[in-house]
């Protein structure tokens, strides 16, 4: 995989980016979003610039980056499929339903599948406590999940 | 253990300035400290240690460890102590059964995830959670084995949250393993040195300490390896890397660091006589317990391979060196000093003092030109950097000194910055005045090149006025013409302090179209509304200061800069408080004070002229001689004079003339034509090179003695380890004037110190007692200032009245022209100081190998030079090689270069221009012209074939 930062345009791109929040206060996070929106991660090679353009240093960035895992340090599949494994989910028996799921798609944790479709993530909660275990495709929440029904939701999504 | 072997207690948080004063007991005991202070202080101001490990008082309070927890009566739960602030009344238990069960448990977490390993730890005796295991009686860690980031391996294979040491720093070693996440390394980056290299990455048990990003070591990230991290580790994590080699010292050394003129006071931690770590005194009045790489770390070359230790003479420069004793060396270089006199007279032969050397060591090189060679033959290397400075400061204000303290800077609203670099130049300051920015302080920098400051991460913007070099009197005085015509000076301080008839006829002066903005943008290439807006913005802040640099004494116009920048203080009444003030940044250790000591040929100790015929009474009764009261001569004189056969013999102590004074040929030619050249120093340096007699030196670390710092604070410096050469400086200088007939006595440099104490008006109160008792004190200090004075010119200035003096703009005679089309401008950087002769003995070589030249990416395309290519600079001077760098730093037309390696011999390029009044050469400014080159030039393949000629030496008989 070749990093976007070798692409002509990268830096006018972010460049564009880092205008369109930097009069916001706090213009970090929503900078980071665009740039995950757009390069599907957040490239090393764009911290420095934003810590530049933010009179901040990239030891920063990179401590905010590292701190929410869902900003990315590399691309993840096109469909992201996360499992909560947080504790009303695993007295539902989350732990089993992720087991199986992992065996079913041939991946573990943070991994995507060889085809690039599929990438699967660990999620602390997602507020469906009360239809537990869940699961989330994209958008698309699931209550009450099981193996069939996720990958249902895999297929329809055409992952 | 950490207190047995730092001295200064860790208070747990930083002291809290104010005029409330709150009373609380704590575990019985009454205290009363200022409001705002947390109840870990008040405890510890009581005596009492509250047990913490992200708590230290370098760096604010963090209330992360949960270890200093107390219960305070009529609170809720146990409230952190660090972070919670005293309040009349309040009563604090530090010990009860509850809050030892919860610093128990506490503990017992953080040492489920760290190495046991306490015997063959590097920070064994030296780690603070050590010492708490033991002060909150951990017995034993309950919880099982499980995951950790300490095991290299389990019994499954590699332990995946397991990182090996981070080695890429020279000087200390990063072990992930020992760490306990307090972020006190992360804080201490950014609260005092400013630098922002650290963060915590990820977050819960993925928390790590990391050096820039993912991809960084601590070398390839911003890191400056100033030591504060390291300082404040509590564990082994971030360590010293000659503590894993030596062990902990066992005793301290108080002294001052011999680099730039900060006079950082550090304790010298030893073993023996061998120096384990330096770390910066938190009760150094000048850096409050900060440091930067240098004086931290690169101390190295006191114990260097290629450091000479014993004496040596020759014939010719020509000849091989032959080591000789003492005595030969000495009668070799008196009889000759002495044949000079007899065949060229009196005026023949001189000194060079060293701004590197102690103030008595200075003073008895001045002493030995004036009472024992009988004239007044005597100048510094502050000739080639701040003379200006005190000619500027003399004219003005009446004092040939900066006006304020370091402390100062903590309350001004805006620093003007002109022709410094202060992080690289003056690191600790820089650190001190990043802070105060982040506070929100305004800055202004005048400077051809975008220096670092201006990218201070959490400033607000800064305005950068980048002049073409030579232009700084046109900027700055467009800059007073503004506050004049939009009448934005002070006139209550101008009627009071000054003399408002002069300034009015400054002010007519000012007025002149010629030195408007708009007129100034033409030569100076600054446009005209920056100007404006930095003078509006000077003279509106409340306490505005100015800070200063070579860039603005190294000028045909140096004096003129000094004393427009002076005008501007008069103009708008910053002068005399706090926050304000004009501040020579000075370049070395002891610059100060060897022009306090009499080092300049017109003047005795305290700037008394020769000619005055009192100051003269007072040196010859107390040295029994008749004095010449006729001003000697400077060293570019002592050169011309040398080429013209009439000067025959110079002692040059510590210093390196031949690479640091400009246009380097004619400085070589003229000590080829000398028939005694002795030279004092560490190294066979440059100089050495034309040089007969060689003197070992001896290092900062091996005497006694005193340095002044740029806001004239005489800091002790004080012997941790015998002389490897013998003798401290000032002895061998004694032996030499002995040699020649005087007939000195000094045992010990506190006798040097009364009689410039006994002869010096300034210097009247200070003595070693009063210095050891104090730490330092500031000159003025006699009998109306005993202890001092921390800033000068309160009431009125030293020469009555503030003098503004009409600050023509006259260009360079130094133009670029087709030949040479442009402008080299000169500096230096964070790793390296000065000739390098210290630094680049020392590991920050990985830093700075080599000199590099600074050239905008227009006038490198036009040229046909990429980066990294070797370059010829050449000047109507001469010329050398070094390779490019390609940056938008310099502006189109200027390129910049140090002067650290003397491979590259930068100065081989500078002019012989220099300032009218005092001679300071003009290294700032040298038409130049750039091309491609091969490699080194004739000149540097000449002088390094002389150079490997004049550096043998003869075996010894012995051997």
């Amino acid at each position: 995989m070749t990093s976007p930062a070798t692409d002509a345009d990268f830096l006018l791109r972010l460049d564009e980016i880092i205008a369109a929040h930097k009069g916001r206060e706090g213009p970090l996070l929503p900078i980071l979003h665009d740039v995950q929106a757009e390069w599907g991660h957040v490239p090393e090679e764009a911290q420095p610039v934003l810590a530049e353009a933010l009179g901040m240093t990239r030891a920063e960035v990179h401590g905010v980056v590292s701190f929410y895992h869902d900003f990315r340090d590399h691309p993840h599949g096109r469909h992201v499929l996360r499992l909560c494994r947080a504790e009303a989910c695993q007295s539902m028996g989350a732990e089993a339903l992720a087991e199986e799921v992992r065996t079913a798609l041939g991946i573990d944790w943070h991994e995507t599948t060889p085809d690039g479709r599929l990438t699967l993530e660990p999620v602390f909660c997602l507020g469906l406590c009360a239809c537990a275990p869940s699961a989330q495709m994209g958008d698309r929440l699931l209550g009450r999940a099981n193996l069939a029904k996720v990958q249902k939701l895999v297929a329809e999504a055409g992952a | 253990m950490k207190d047995f072997i730092i001295p200064d207690r860790d208070m747990g948080t930083p002291a809290v300035k104010s005029d409330v004063t709150v009373n609380l007991i704590v575990d019985g005991i009454p205290v009363s400290v200022p409001a705002g202070t947390s109840v870990m202080r008040a405890a510890a101001v009581a005596g009492i240690s509250v047990p913490k490990l992200c708590a230290t008082d370098h760096v604010s309070a963090f209330g992360s460890c949960r270890l200093c927890v107390v219960q305070i009566d009529g609170m809720r739960g146990l409230p952190a102590s660090c972070t919670t602030p005293v309040t009349e009344g309040m009563v604090v238990h530090t010990q009860t059964d509850e809050v030892a069960q919860i610093r128990k448990g506490v503990m017992e977490l953080y040492i489920s995830d760290h190495p046991l390993d306490c015997l063959t730890c590097a920070a064994n005796g030296d780690c603070e959670l050590q010492d708490m295991a033991g002060a909150v009686g951990l017995r034993e860690v309950r919880y099982e084995p499980g995951a950790n980031h300490f095991a290299r391996r389990d019994a499954e294979g590699p332990n995946p949250e397991y990182r090996p040491k981070d080695q890429s720093n020279p000087y200390f070693t990063f072990d992930p393993a020992k760490c306990i996440v307090c972020s006190r390394c992360v804080r201490a980056c950014e609260e005092v040195q400013g630098t922002f290299a650290l963060t915590i990455e990820g977050r819960g048990f993925d928390s790590r300490v990391s050096a820039g990003m993912a991809s960084d070591s601590f070398l390839s990230s911003d890191c400056v390896s100033c030591g504060a991290c390291v300082q404040v580790c509590p564990t082994a994590t971030l360590i010293e890397n000659s503590v894993i080699q030596i062990g902990t010292p066992e005793h301290i050394v108080k002294t001052t660091c011999a680099y730039c003129g900060v006079g950082c006071s550090f304790d010298a931690h030893m073993r023996g006589e061998e120096v384990v770590r330096m770390v910066p005194s938190k009760d150094g009045k000048a850096n409050h317990g900060h440091s930067c790489v240098k004086g931290r770390f690169a101390w190295g070359y006191a114990t260097h391979r290629e450091r000479q230790t014993q004496p040596m003479v020759r014939e010719r420069i020509t000849d091989p060196w032959r080591v000789v004793t003492w005595d030969e060396a000495l009668d070799f270089a008196a009889s000759r000093l002495r044949q000079a006199q007899a065949d060229f007279g009196r005026d023949a032969i001189g000194v060079i003092t060293s701004s590197r050397c102690t103030n008595e060591e200075t003073y008895l090189v001045q002493k030995l030109a004036r009472a024992v060679f009988h004239n007044n033959n005597t100048d510094t290397c502050a000739r080639v950097c701040h003379s200006p400075t005190g000619y500027g400061l003399k004219t003005t204000f009446g004092t040939s000194a900066g006006t304020h303290d370091f402390d100062s800077v903590d309350e001004t609203d805006l620093a003007l910055v002109i022709g410094a670099n202060p992080t690289d130049g003056h690191p600790v300051f820089a650190s001190r005045l990043r802070k105060r920015l982040r506070e929100g302080a305004g800055l202004i920098v005048l400077d051809p090149r975008q220096i670092d400051l201006l990218n201070s991460p959490h400033m607000g913007e800064g305005l950068h006025l980048p002049l073409r070099p030579g232009t700084n009197v046109a900027v700055l005085t467009a800059m007073a013409h503004v506050i004049v015509a939009e009448k934005l000076y002070d006139e209550a301080f101008i009627r009071e302090r000054c003399d408002w008839d002069e300034f009015l006829a400054y002010a007519e002066f000012l007025l002149d179209p010629r030195h408007a903005p708009e007129e100034v943008e033409k030569l100076s290439k600054v446009p005209a509304e920056l100007i404006r807006k930095a003078a509006r913005a000077y003279a509106a802040a409340p306490r505005a200061s100015i800070y200063y640099g070579l860039g603005v004494t190294e000028h045909s116009q140096g004096s003129t800069t000094v004393m427009a920048i002076a005008n501007l203080a008069m103009l708008t009444g910053n002068i005399g408080e706090p926050g304000t003030g004009v501040n020579p940044l000075r370049g070395q250790n002891n610059v100060q004070g060897s022009c306090d000591m009499g080092s300049f040929p017109h003047e005795y100790p305290g700037y008394r002229h020769v000619s005055d015929p009192e100051a003269r009474a007072i040196y010859e009764r107390a040295w029994g001689v008749e004095l010449s009261p006729e001003p000697g001569l400077r060293i570019p004189n002592m050169f011309d004079e040398a080429l013209a056969g009439r000067f025959k013999g110079l002692y040059c102590q510590g210093e390196d003339i031949v690479q640091s004074d400009p246009d380097t040929r004619h400085v070589t030619s003229a000590l080829a034509a000398m028939d005694i050249v002795i030279v004092q120093d560490l190294f066979l340096n440059e100089t050495a090179n034309y040089a007969h007699v060689f003197l070992p030196g001896s290092s900062f670390l091996e005497k006694n003695g005193t340095f002044t710092n740029a806001e004239r604070r005489i800091n002790m410096v004080r012997r941790a380890m015998t002389p490897k050469n013998g003798y401290e400086d000032w002895e061998v200088t004694q032996l030499l004037a002995n040699r020649m007939g005087a007939a000195w006595s000094y045992t010990h440099p506190r006798e040097i110190m009364a009689e410039i104490a006994l002869t010096t008006p300034s210097f009247a109160g200070v003595s070693y007692d009063l210095l050891d008792r104090e730490g330092s004190v500031q000159w003025p200090c006699n009998d109306k200032a005993p202890l001092g004075t921390p800033v000068m010119h309160i009431d009125g200035f030293v020469r009555g009245r503030g003098k503004f003096v009409h600050t023509e703009y006259v260009a360079t005679e130094e133009r670029t022209g087709a030949r040479f089309p442009l402008l080299l401008t000169t500096g230096r950087i964070l790793s390296q100081y000065n000739v390098g002769a210290q630094t680049r003995r020392t590991e920050n070589v990985v830093w700075h190998p080599e000199d590099i030249l600074e050239i905008h990416p227009s006038d490198a395309e036009n040229r046909g030079i990429r980066e990294g290519d070797w370059v010829r600079v050449a000047s109507r001077s001469g010329d050398t090689s070094l390779r490019a760098h390609i940056t938008e730093r310099v502006a189109p037309g200027v390129v910049y270069t140090t002067f650290h390696h003397p491979t590259t011999q930068a100065n081989v390029v500078t002019t012989d221009n220099s300032d009218w009044a005092t001679n300071c050469p003009e290294f700032k400014v040298t038409a130049v012209q750039v091309s491609p080159s091969n490699g080194p030039s004739e000149w540097q393949e000449e002088y390094r074939h002389h150079s490997d000629l004049a550096r043998r030496i003869l075996p010894t008989a012995a051997e």
